[in-house]
């Protein structure tokens, strides 16, 4: 069925006459390009105005500021990827048994689905870039740190690197050269999860995170 | 002239009721205020939206092109690809697949192309169940409504009427009027069933064919999920969304949001280029990816009417039109309404089913002047119009003609007519004034809301003509 249907669509949209009216003006559109500085609190605002946290720190004091939040949230356990690109400096740091319990488990997450829908309170991940015109964090989910991980649990840590902060969507695609290399799942995520389906008031955590803290890397 | 009835009546009770007049006129008033804070230079909008015009429109005239590259890019991905002509064949395809793996369960992220399906009671009626995972569209599936506008859809019910529902499904959740507690118990039930669902759905804003890469821009959280835990992902489109280069894409996702509900960004921006890949611990094992056709290649054969096809669904043309603001979405009758709605779907449907949509507008222009992508809805309403009067049966669109009367044809020729002569008109003028008190008024619905206007005593010409005008 598919067959005959693809070849009769294909065929009606081939057998029109050219003549489109494609507006053919060149366009120049102005983008923006701040320095660091001012990059970094236009991210900053624009991300705290969806109510997430940004922290903006010195690159070797990360984790500390990761310890103080979670203490702060209560929260009794932390995903994290042992083999992704911040496990050393979180292993490292971690060792106080009064912080929460670090987990990992590298099963698929079909063999552990219960445990992080209901029972892991947050996960820490990398962010491959950031953006700063929306408050974007940029992510590349993969084997080490997957899809789910910045999806279900309630409380999402995002550790980006202030040098990979882009002013535009745009920059970054171009940048990044992304048409040659697109992974499985390529994800800009702006903030906690939220909806205004309710006689147009804002609520936050429907399905996502209900909260979304940033630890920004930047040396001052 | 059964749709003509229902559409009459349908506008008679959205205008009779005074909470629906009043929640849509707030909700457009402040999606309205929220997209121009969005756009404070005007320039620079009017330069994105002339490149976003050009983006749609050079999609479109390369169309078959690529969707043939799409194809090839998504099956390089393992992506499986599936052409439907009509609504019959892409519901037919979609139970396939949930019976191929024996799937009881389909979570459904947003989608308005799966509502021109009409899949949910399509897959209801074979005992699969569906489930809305969008809020709004999880709270109008309890209602059982169908959406009244394309972004917002449970814009006509206040935050008590969820409530009741709530209530009324839910006896053993306590009652709660408070958004963020409503918010709260929706989130706790929609958990368990993408925990347990077997298959997800979702729509595509934009299928890059360059990357093979299917687009979704949401908020909550539900797209993401419908994508990422079922282990079958089914993605449904219609043919037009296609966009040539992932370069096209960040200057449709701005204007997109901004023009929607005037947020810089939403919060997710979902970019789905395959299933699972080896190594990977999760995502979906299989990702399908259904074209839909039904009536859009006909609608590409005219070179006016193919705009039509550049929306980008954003609903911006509803929010700030003075009609839709008034009867609202359910009134159309349509899965689009508002201004957008009235120019596709009389094409889908023939103009013999839906002809009074595109005669329900000001033609104020509104719509045009907010459309991203610059669809200049009011000439297609116009020409529409037009198709559903005219008489030489040249043209692609259904139902041409269906709207034509002989009284009315009678009327416009004897004007014409009158009109092509001066004898001949200045006659007839002065008949008029010599017989105005003997003539009709009456001049259909315009007349029964107005006082009719009187003919002058004197013409424009003799008056004239008394005060010394020459003439000649």
């Amino acid at each position: 069925m598919t067959d005959k249907a693809r070849d009769a669509i294909l065929q009606r949209l081939r057998n029109r006459q050219p003549g489109f009216d494609t507006p053919s003006q060149r366009v120049a559109i102005e983008t923006p390009s701040w320095p660091m500085e001012a990059r970094i609190a236009q991210f900053k605002s624009m991300l705290e105005s969806v109510r997430a946290e940004v922290h903006v720190v010195e690159p070797e004091n990360w984790t500390d500021c990761l310890k103080t939040l979670v203490a702060e949230k209560q929260i009794n356990n932390l995903l994290y990827a042992k083999q992704g690109p911040l496990a050393e400096a979180i292993e490292a740091a971690w060792g106080d048994t009064l912080l929460p319990e670090l987990v990992c488990d590298e099963r698929p997450v079909d063999e552990w689905k219960e445990e992080i829908f209901f029972q892991t309170d947050a996960a820490v991940t990398s962010a491959r870039a950031a953006i700063a015109e929306t408050g974007s964090l940029v992510l590349w989910p993969d084997a080490f740190e997957p899809r789910t991980w910045s999806l279900v649990p309630p409380v999402h840590f995002v550790i980006v690197d202030g040098e990979k902060l882009y002013n535009t969507f745009a920059e970054v695609v171009e940048a990044e050269q992304w048409a040659r290399q697109m992974p499985t799942n390529a994800l800009l995520v702006s903030g906690p999860s939220k909806s205004a389906d309710i006689q147009q008031t804002l609520a936050y955590g429907v399905h996502g995170p209900t909260e979304l803290i940033v630890i920004l890397k930047a040396s001052s | 002239m059964q749709q003509r009835v229902d559409f009459h009546s349908r506008i008679e009770q959205a205008l009779g009721n005074p909470q629906l007049k009043a929640s849509l006129r707030s909700a457009m008033d402040g999606l309205m205020a929220n997209r121009k804070a969005c756009f404070p230079d005007a320039d620079a909008l009017e330069a994105l939206r002339l490149r976003g015009a050009q983006i749609r429109a050079n999609a479109l005239s390369k169309l078959p092109q690529l969707l043939l590259q799409l194809e090839q890019r998504c099956t390089q991905n393992g992506i499986r690809v599936h052409w439907a002509e009509s609504v019959d064949e892409a519901n037919g395809i979609v139970l396939g697949i949930m019976r191929e793996h024996q799937a009881e369960l389909l979570i459904k992220g947003k989608s308005m192309v799966s509502e021109e399906m009409d899949l949910n009671r399509f897959l209801e009626a074979q005992g699969i169940e569906c489930l809305e995972s969008d809020l709004g569209e999880y709270i109008l599936q309890l209602a059982g409504e169908p959406p009244s506008h394309i972004v917002a859809p449970a814009i006509h019910k206040t935050r008590q009427d969820i409530a009741r529902l709530f209530k009324e499904k839910f006896p053993d959740i306590p009652y709660s009027d408070d958004v963020d507690t409503l918010t709260r118990n929706a989130r706790g039930i929609l958990r368990k069933k993408f925990y347990a669902a077997s298959a997800g759905l979702s729509g595509v804003n934009f299928a890059v064919a360059e990357s093979g890469t299917l687009c979704l821009v949401e908020n909550e959280g539900n797209g993401r999920m419908c994508t990422t835990v079922p282990p079958v992902h089914i993605a449904v489109t219609g043919i037009e969304k296609v966009v040539e280069k992932l370069a096209h894409v960040p200057p449709l996702l701005k204007l997109l949001t901004r023009s929607a509900t005037g947020q810089h960004i939403t919060t997710y921006f979902n970019m789905i280029s395959g299933p699972r890949r080896t190594g990977e611990k999760d995502g979906p094992k299989e990702v399908h990816l259904v074209l839909l056709d039904n009536g859009r290649s006909r609608i590409y054969e005219d070179n006016e009417l193919v705009n039509t096809l550049r929306c980008i669904r954003c609903g911006a043309c509803m929010n700030h039109c003075p009609i839709y603001t008034r009867i609202g979405g359910h009134a159309y009758g349509t899965t689009i309404p508002g201004p957008i709605g009235s120019i596709l779907e009389p094409q889908k449907a023939g103009l013999d089913n839906l002809g009074e949509l595109p005669v329900a507008s000001t033609l104020c222009g509104a719509c045009a002047e907010v459309c991203p992508v610059r669809i200049p809805i009011p000439t297609l309403l116009n020409r529409l119009r037009y198709e559903r009067i005219r008489s030489d049966h040249d043209g692609a669109t259904h139902g041409q003609g269906s709207g034509r009367t002989r009284k009315e044809a009678a009327i416009w020729k004897a004007w014409s007519w009158l009109h092509r002569s001066p004898v001949r008109y200045r006659l007839a003028l002065t008949l008029a004034t010599r017989l105005r008190k003997i003539l009709p008024l009456g001049l259909g619905p315009w007349t029964r809301v107005r006082k009719p206007p009187r003919i002058a005593a004197k013409n424009l010409h003799r008056r004239a003509r008394e005060e010394g005008f020459n003439d000649r």
